[in-house]
């Protein structure tokens, strides 16, 4: 078997508020392996983007809580020191943001930024030969006039484009995972495409595995190997990409599949699932997602779900599948 | 860049005429004629008469305002009444005073003031932070001669350790090259008198620092406590960049220009409004060449006064503005 870069396990964090403690992200486990795409989907307010800031250590110290392991390469990160994350973020794991308008620095050029982001970890490394790295990024990135692109600001650029530099910011130290928070979720459709498919080609070229997180199944058919479905700071359902498609088993997949804009179908309306995400602090008892889901039973309103295995590639948080058999394809 | 400096420094032509404008009103808006009051309620008729043709007082109004430009071009302020020497020539002395001290201030200010804010941010909500507020909340509220007055007490009566009044040691005075003493003592080589300068500069520095230290220390915490939120705060950090430089590197400079805006305001005020510091601390500065000209009803004196202040201002809001530019890249292009 293989061992995965990235292994989380029962990651839990909490927020310290005015209202109390606030779990926001509730005992979430998955693994990345290699070169891998997983997708971690889910409604705005899930706990994703907690979820990946937890992992680069990126939530804020003073008022938070983490909890549970955070094993890259089997070393926990949980427990690392604020100096080896700074060693680890950037160079092992980089991230890019959903907002590519406001997550470059308005007052640096795009070189110092991106030669900044070489420098960090690589102090021998001098400025001509990083504004060399600099540029040749660029132009992997599929961004034109690298050369003059350098001296430019941020504002000078599209959306499209900044967030091209902000790949090519995240990739320039070769990191073992990129973590895409949304990348393509403030870009127009045909700049999320030609987003897409850069990751898609920089995953082929290199050994780097993506987590993607994003809202859209759409997203996740397109580019990722396996997904984990989030609810509410929860997972509820885990599988290989082709066994969510072909199967989608808990009720709240099902919806999201649902809502997923189908061009040759011509529907009057787009679904969508009725209700909103419980808020963290005020989630009811039982399984969170039952009082939005048509099949909710009394089961449902009282006791909690567990993770249940479908099949080696797959697995469930839902009463439904209480009596299934584990069956192995 | 360039092109930006032209517009701006076009801007001031209008600004400058404008103020010109008001100030040669002020002599006329006294009722009266002005060369009966320069003179006196005593002085004979005749006396009066000559001076009213001297002073060009029977001119039409516009002529004269035409005249008074010229001469301002031509960098004539006219003559003081109690000195009778040129007031161009007389003014550097006490302008280079009171720039001294000003950027003296200044630089205690902005220096503590901005690494408090820092400091308070950071720790937000903290005992440190309330602290630091409070002790804001004094500084901008604080009376400054009473601040002056006290400083003296303590500092120069009690433990002897600074002078009161003066620029330098009068039995050892500075030979003035630029009127800057610091400068001029470090041109020659007087390293003695340069530390002689600093100590005098000391405790009227620090009066003066203090309201602007205390507002430059508030704006500085609410600046950065919003920019330490903006997402590309998070990117700096999620290349694995330490905060100390996250602060210092990508948020400071993004904070500043309202910390800016501030010290121009200030750097205004200490050079225009430093009148009762200056009468204090017996610092022979622009506020106290005017005090001393308003005892002696020198007209024009007062009027050129009011002018280079007010130009102090109006240049100042020049080099602030070009310094927006060159902080944020963004503004060129508006
Ligand atoms: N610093 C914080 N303090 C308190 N609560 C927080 C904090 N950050 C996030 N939360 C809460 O955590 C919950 C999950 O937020 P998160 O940003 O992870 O959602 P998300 O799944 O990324 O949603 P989106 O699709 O909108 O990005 C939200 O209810 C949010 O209010
Ligand atoms: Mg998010």
């Amino acid at each position: 078997m293989v061992t995965p870069v990235l292994d989380v396990k029962k990651l839990k964090t909490s927020f310290f508020t005015d209202d109390g403690l606030l779990t926001v992200v509730n005992e979430v486990s998955f693994h990345i392996n290699a070169g891998e795409v997983l997708g971690i989907v889910g409604e705005s307010g899930c706990g994703k983007s907690v979820t990946s800031l937890s992992v680069m250590g990126l939530v804020p110290a003073l008022t938070s809580k983490v909890e549970g392991e955070i094993l890259y390469k089997g070393e926990n990160l949980a427990q690392a020191s604020e100096k080896r994350m700074r060693q680890v973020r950037g160079n092992e794991i980089a991230m890019i943001f959903q907002e590519p308008m406001t997550s470059l620095n308005p007052l640096f050029t795009i070189g110092s930024q991106l030669m900044e982001a070489i420098r960090l970890h690589n102090k021998k490394l001098s400025k001509k030969e990083a504004k060399q790295q600099a540029v040749t990024m660029l132009k992997k990135v599929g961004l034109p006039r690298a050369d003059e692109l350098i001296n430019e600001y941020p504002h000078q650029l599209s959306g499209g484009m900044r967030q091209r530099v902000m790949i090519a910011m995240a990739m320039i130290c070769n990191p073992q995972i990129l973590i895409a928070d949304e990348p393509t979720t403030a870009l127009d459709v045909t700049i999320q495409a030609q987003i897409l498919e850069l990751m898609k080609k920089l995953n082929e070229e290199t050994d780097t595995a993506i987590l993607m997180i994003t809202h859209d199944l759409g997203v996740v058919a397109e580019i990722c190997q396996r997904v984990v479905v989030m609810y509410a700071g929860k997972v509820v359902e885990e599988g290989t990409v082709e066994s969510i498609f072909k199967k989608p088993s808990h009720p709240y997949t099902k919806g999201l599949i649902q809502s997923v804009p189908d061009m040759r179908q011509k529907k009057e309306r787009l679904f969508s699932i009725p209700g909103n995400v419980p808020k963290p602090g005020s989630l009811p008892i039982g399984c969170q997602f039952a009082p939005r889901c048509s099949y909710a039973h009394e089961k449902c309103l009282k006791e909690t779900p567990y993770l249940k295995a479908l099949s080696i590639e797959q697995k469930v948080r839902c009463w439904l599948y209480e009596d299934e058999k584990e069956s192995i394809v | 860049m360039f092109a930006y400096t032209i517009r701006r420094l076009s801007m001031l032509i209008p600004v400058l005429l404008g103020m010109a404008l008001i100030v040669f009103s002020l002599i006329h808006a006294i009722p009266g004629n002005p060369a009966q009051i320069l003179l006196g309620q005593q002085a004979s008729p005749e006396a009066v008469a000559a001076l009213t043709k001297e002073m060009g007082l029977d001119q039409p109004l516009y002529i004269q305002f035409v005249e008074y430009l010229k001469s301002l071009v031509t960098g004539d302020l006219g003559d003081s009444l109690r000195t009778r020497s040129p007031i161009t020539e007389e003014v550097w002395p006490y302008l280079a005073a009171t720039i001294e001290l000003a950027l003296f201030a200044m630089v205690i200010a902005v220096f503590i003031g901005v690494n408090a804010g820092i400091l308070s941010a950071w720790f937000q909500n903290s005992w440190f932070d309330y602290l630091l507020m409070v002790a804001a909340l004094i500084g901008v509220s604080m009376p400054i001669f009473w601040l002056g007055l006290m400083e003296q007490y303590i500092f120069s009566i009690k433990l002897d350790l600074l002078p009161t009044t003066g620029r330098d040691n009068i039995r050892d005075p500075v030979t003035a090259i630029t009127h800057l003493y610091l400068l001029d003592t470090l041109m020659q080589g007087r390293f003695d008198q340069f530390i002689e300068v600093i100590r005098h500069l000391i405790l009227p520095g620090v009066a003066l620092a203090t309201i602007p230290m205390a507002i430059i220390a508030r704006i500085t915490r609410s600046s950065m406590l919003e920019v330490m939120r903006s997402d590309y705060i998070r990117t700096a950090r999620a290349k694995g960049m330490g905060m100390l430089k996250v602060v210092y590197k990508h948020s400071l400079r993004n904070a500043f220009i309202p910390i800016l805006t501030i010290i121009g305001l200030q750097m205004g005020l200490l050079l225009g409004g430093a009148i009762l510091t200056e009468t204090i601390f017996g610092w022979p500065g622009i506020g106290n060449y005017i005090y001393g000209a308003i005892q002696f009803r020198d007209y024009p004196v007062i009027q050129s006064g009011i002018l280079i202040v007010a130009a102090i201002f109006v240049c100042i809001n020049l080099i602030v503005d070009l310094l927006y530019a060159a902080i944020d890249p963004r503004i060129k292009y508006r």
